[in-house]
């Protein structure tokens, strides 16, 4: 069992068990376990608050956890932290650049940070610079950059000093729709060119697609993980969604008659079928006249997650979720001025 | 553990952003001035000179302090800044020790402050003085040491918060306090009892008189030195060590 046990944190380049972390009464992490492989694109999936930010920070050594255990490239997160620092770069939710340096200062000071050897610096840096695109602005003040540059900037950053895992935290948040498409082609090259394990969060359940693997958290527990194609098919089919006049009848007809269970959302009602394309015209013979609008569409990430916890994963001001990271903010504020 | 690098690093960010900041240097260097120029020598009209010293060359040594205080706990409390921008995150993933961080951060604000005294230091002859060279080098010994301590007292104190509206609490109810308890603008024998306490568990007060002993030598009576050379370096060299140390103990700390 131990020989087992040795190798299974050898071959797997994070490794999570049981990990719980409390701030006073709130459960931020309620008892995760899950492991990632090396060289693949890992997704943390979850609305705000449900405890992703709070397990980066431990994995990071940023936090101590209240139990349970997290390793990674073989190091345990709370007993080998600088093992552990070594082995990763970050990109946090918000920036954590010097916008009163350069491009080319920041990414010198962490270079000497991590000491890397001063005859490597200055060719590791100007990589950073050309991989971000950035060596024509290299001596202008960061205070000076778009969203999508900064982010830029700063995954290039995180990956000076060759880490093993690359955090991504929210790597998109605030950026427009042109930033974050670019900002995606250049983060899902990463694995390929730098041999890195790319570990992001995101709440944007499109952008987990591009993931080899995904673990969906939802109040600090993990409440599915798999492929985004295995997630999918927890769906079992395309989903349909359906508004008529009467919807508590609708759902009652279609349970009688084609023994489809179908949930009320938001007075629109949705359901999942194998063959959405030859189940709608059957439903609407069957409806009638009540039938007010019907659009189907290929299962997405979002769908799971409404699926699992009938709810839509961007309803952040409405979930408990933000409660739960406004109680973590006050608790901290008053517990953890470190 | 510290880490040569990192605190080489935090050092040099802190130097290459202190000489970009012209308001800044402009400003710090402006401060004691105003205080030496308008304040010491509107004074120097009511008190008369005494001990062989006027007012104005009395208060030159309290003046040097002032400068230490004032840009040691802004170096420090840069900190709060880092954390509120963000920065500090960066930092605190590095591969390095609390205390490197925290050691780094402490000879930022004495290599700044050094700089800003000596910078005031080289208007002695204005005021009359005459300094030697063995004196100038001893005041510069003295102000970084004295430096590191404020310096590393900040750190204490940045650690405590974590946004910058508590820059203002510091200033007016530490800084303030620090720099009027201090035997900068009046001699600490004259001061009432209580006042003398907390003038004696304030390290400014000792790297003060350092600085008299050594740019006022001849001065005597209530115009001189109040405590002998020897006990004023003793205390900044172990108020230097010792505010580091809980400096360093105040970082450690996770949540």
């Amino acid at each position: 069992m131990p020989d087992y046990y040795l190798l299974h944190l050898r071959m797997k380049i994070v490794v999570v068990e049981n990990l719980v972390k409390r701030f006073g009464p709130v459960t931020a992490v309620d008892g995760i376990s899950f492991n990632v492989e090396e060289n693949s694109i890992f997704g943390f999936l979850g609305p705000n608050g449900a405890g992703k930010t709070t397990t980066i920070s431990i994995l990071c050594t940023l936090l101590e956890p209240t139990s349970g255990k997290a390793f990674l490239n073989g190091h345990d997160c709370s007993s080998e932290s600088s093992a552990v620092r070594k082995s990763i770069g970050i990109v946090f939710q918000d920036s954590s650049l010097d916008k009163d340096l350069t491009a080319r200062e920041n990414l010198m000071f962490h270079a000497q940070l991590y000491n890397v050897a001063k005859q490597e610096r200055r060719e590791r840096v100007g990589d950073a610079l050309s991989f971000a695109g950035l060596q024509d602005r290299a001596d202008d003040l960061v205070k000076k950059f778009s969203g999508g540059m900064k982010r830029r900037l700063e995954v290039a950053r995180g990956l000076i000093h060759k880490p093993k895992v690359l955090f991504l935290d929210e790597p998109t948040l605030g950026l427009d729709p042109q930033s974050r498409s670019n900002l995606w082609e250049f983060i899902t090259e990463l694995p390929r060119r730098h041999n890195v394990t790319i570990f992001m969060t995101t709440h944007y359940m499109e952008e987990a697609e591009v993931c080899d693997r995904i673990a969906i958290i939802d109040k600090g527990k993990i409440i599915a993980s798999g492929t985004p194609q295995g997630l999918k098919k927890l769906i079992g089919g395309d989903v349909i969604y359906l508004k008529s006049t009467d919807n508590g009848r609708a759902i009652a007809t279609l349970r009688e008659k084609f023994g489809i269970e179908a949930s009320e959302k938001e007075d629109e009602i949705f359901m999942s079928t194998p063959r959405g394309d030859s189940s709608i015209p059957s439903i609407i013979r069957e409806l009638g006249e009540s039938v007010l609008s019907v659009r189907m569409q290929r299962p997405t990430l979002n769908d799971v997650f409404l699926k699992l916890t009938g709810k839509e994963i961007r309803e952040e001001n409405h979930s408990s979720g933000s409660d739960v990271k406004e109680s973590v903010r006050s608790y901290r504020r008053r517990h953890d001025r470190g | 553990m510290i880490e040569a690098n990192a605190v080489y690093v935090i050092i040099a960010r802190e130097f290459k952003k202190f000489i970009r900041e012209k308001t800044r240097l402009v400003s710090t260097i402006a401060r004691p001035l105003v205080w030496l120029f308008l304040v010491g020598g509107g004074m120097s009209r009511l008190v008369p000179a005494g001990g062989g010293v006027s007012y104005m060359q009395f208060i030159f040594p309290g003046i040097l302090g002032m400068t230490i205080l004032f840009s040691s706990i802004f170096s420090s409390i840069s900190i709060i800044w880092d954390k509120e921008f963000g920065f500090m995150k960066e930092i605190l993933v590095a591969p390095i020790s609390r205390f490197s961080i925290v050691v780094g951060k402490a000879m930022s604000g004495m290599v700044l402050s050094t700089l800003q005294a000596g910078i005031i230091l080289a208007f002695f002859p204005v005021l009359g003085l005459k300094i030697g060279l063995a004196a100038v080098i001893g005041i510069l010994l003295v102000s970084a040491v004295l430096a590191f301590a404020i310096s590393s007292l900040g750190i204490v104190l940045a650690s405590f918060y974590d946004s910058y509206e508590s820059f203002s609490v510091i200033m007016n109810f530490i800084v303030m306090p620090m720099f009027f308890l201090s035997g900068a603008m009046y001699p600490v024998k004259l001061m009432p009892p209580v006042l003398r306490f907390f003038t004696r568990v304030n390290p400014l007060t000792y790297g003060i008189d350092a600085i008299k002993h050594l740019s006022l030598p001849a001065a005597a009576g209530t115009m001189g030195a109040d405590f002998p050379l020897l006990l004023d370096l003793s205390v900044i060299v172990a108020a230097s060590i010792v505010l580091v140390t809980i400096g360093g103990k105040s970082f450690e700390r996770k949540g």
